[in-house]
């Protein structure tokens, strides 16, 4: 029998070949956790809601207390409009803002700023809900479609800041040398071309923070309020979907519960959609480079 | 734009330079007696990164529309001293100077002087080959006039045209400028990267070892490049191979520690160097 010093008896064998597969299904096991709550919300969306789903939910009004049918076209359209406004006040603030960081702001400048954006990143979203009741509800006297806006653009803000911030740093610094030595002043360097450069990244950030968003409900509870009408006037009250899922969630009606789980396959289908952007984006980007 | 009114009053100035240093050229070892304009007039030039001493107390007349090729061991500091001629070596922070660096007689540091202006007339050329990935090939040439504020078609014609020949690589391109510039082979990019320095028409073109990264056909093609831009350009080359050096200079200047060794005619340098240390380097026993 040919021995070797390195051949392993055969009962250190069968040892050591348990341990290693015990290893690997306790990672399977945390691994399938990880993606199961996702299965799990989108199962119980699709059972309870796609029922519900129809034309009339994508066109109509909420219908009043008492009739069944009607949907939540108001909502899915005000959902739309707060993000737009959203992106309005986040973008420019998180897109510039993280063009300091990586290109101007110093050392010490930087450190204070980033730990702000940190800490703003995780304020409570029903604090922005309430700071901005105290500054844009109060004085104006109403709810309005605009507050709502801001709050969830000031929301946007630490996180497009920090992807722009990544992404700008990632820009090789020989495309600035190579734009500057040609006599082209610093901030048009950066403007045109490294930004230009990293401008698939930035809107992947700003899609990412959009996501995030996107199903934010306390933001809008004191600013945007909802509104079971048309709303016609940025200054008045709008409806939302997140807002028309929680009226309807607690509400005693069986058909409003089905709705709320229609609006929060929707909403849901949204944030799906965004996330699959991002995708399409990012790998559009590891191909270029 | 700002700096363009300044032009005239540049080249009065070089006028003046070279009817001034004329008569006071003296016969320097190495240099011929020739009287010759001179591009860059660098006098006790000292820089520092922080602590570090990196250029030493260096002098040197680099003469107009001819190449320089500056040689030496890594960190010598010829790159450095490169990138101090259009202030590119500001991008890195802590960094000081001493001494008087003047380019056709202005002076390069002095008060109210901004880099900006120095670089529209002194160009740079990089090691690794860097076309903006976001553009064409044409608009990778035009960038920097575009950027500029020159908007009149015609001009901008004119000028792709102008450089993409004087880079040798027009014939090779002509037909599909509408591509993205980094579609190119690394020796086209790096000849594009010329050709985009030249269509800001500097006066002056800084090469940071160009060939380095680029295989022997396409750092031929580069050489024969830089052979045709001394008729019109002062062309300065850092490079590490001194083949190079020797087939595609005129000066060379040895740099080592911080120091200018020597500096003189390229036949010169490499046949009867003045100095042991630069006999010991061309003929390879150190470095």
């Amino acid at each position: 029998m040919a021995t070797s010093p390195y051949l392993p008896t055969e009962k250190f064998a069968r040892w050591r070949k348990f341990k290693s597969s015990a290893v690997t299904a306790v990672l399977v096991v945390c691994a399938l956790a990880v993606i199961a709550p996702l299965f799990l919300v989108i199962y119980f969306l699709l059972v309870h809601g796609s029922s519900s789903i129809d034309w009339n939910f994508f066109t109509q009004l909420p219908k009043p207390t008492g009739e069944n049918g009607g949907g939540m076209a108001n909502a899915i359209v005000g959902t739309m409009a707060l993000l737009a406004m959203a992106s309005i006040v986040g973008v420019p603030l998180g897109v510039l803002g993280g063009i300091y960081l990586a290109e101007y702001g110093s050392d010490r400048a930087n450190d204070w700023l980033r730990f702000a954006a940190d800490v703003l990143n995780g304020v409570p979203s029903i604090v922005w809900g309430m700071v901005v009741y105290l500054i844009l509800v109060v004085p104006f006297k109403t709810f309005s479609a605009y507050a709502g806006g801001v709050a969830l653009g000031l929301m946007m803000v630490p996180l497009v800041m920090r992807t722009t911030e990544e992404v700008l740093i990632l820009v090789p610094q020989s495309y600035r040398e190579a734009a500057l030595a040609l006599g082209v002043a610093r901030w048009k360097v950066i403007m045109v071309i490294v930004v230009r450069t990293a401008l698939k990244g930035i809107a992947t950030g700003v899609i990412v923070a959009l996501a995030r968003i996107a199903g934010e409900t306390a933001p809008l509870l004191f600013t945007a309020l909802g509104n079971n009408f048309w709303n016609h006037n940025l200054k008045e009250p709008i409806a939302a979907l997140p807002l028309q899922i929680f009226a309807y969630a607690i509400s005693p009606y069986d058909d409003w519960h089905r709705q709320a789980w229609a609006g929060a396959l929707v909403l849901m289908g949204l944030i799906l959609a965004l996330n699959i952007t991002v995708r399409v984006l990012s790998r559009d980007r590891k191909h270029n480079h | 734009m700002s700096t363009l009114p300044e032009t005239p009053s540049v080249r009065v100035a070089s006028d003046q330079a070279r009817t001034l240093q004329t008569p006071q050229q003296a016969p320097t070892a190495g240099l011929p007696v020739e009287s010759e304009e001179v591009a860059f007039d660098i006098r006790n030039f000292s820089l520092w990164y922080g602590q570090r001493q990196a250029l030493n107390d260096v002098s040197i007349k680099i003469p107009a529309r001819k190449v320089t090729a500056i040689i030496g061991p890594s960190g010598c500091g010829k790159s450095t001293f490169l990138r101090a001629l259009n202030r590119m070596h500001e991008l890195t922070p802590g960094t000081r100077l001493e001494g008087s660096l003047k380019h056709f007689g202005s002076d390069l540091y002095g008060p109210g002087i901004e880099a900006v202006s120095i670089r529209r007339r002194v160009g740079m050329v990089f090691q690794k080959s860097n076309p903006f990935p976001t553009m064409s090939i044409a608009e990778n040439v035009l960038v920097g006039l575009r950027l500029n504020g020159v908007r009149d078609k015609a001009i901008l014609q004119e000028r792709l045209e102008k450089s993409l020949r004087m880079a040798a690589l027009w014939e090779e391109v002509k037909e599909h400028l509408n591509r993205p510039g980094t579609s190119l082979s690394g020796g086209q990019q790096q000849r594009l990267c010329i050709a985009r320095s030249l269509a800001v028409q500097p006066e002056t073109l800084l090469m940071d070892e160009p060939c380095s990264a680029l295989d022997p056909l396409a750092t031929a093609k580069i050489e024969e490049l830089i052979q045709t831009l001394r008729q019109e350009y002062t062309v300065v080359i850092v490079t590490h191979n001194m083949q190079q050096a020797a087939r595609c200079s005129d000066r060379t200047a040895f740099f080592y520690m911080g120091k200018l060794i020597e500096f003189g005619n390229t036949r010169n340098m490499f046949t009867n160097p003045s100095n042991p240390q630069t006999e010991a380097y061309v003929s390879g026993r150190f470095g």
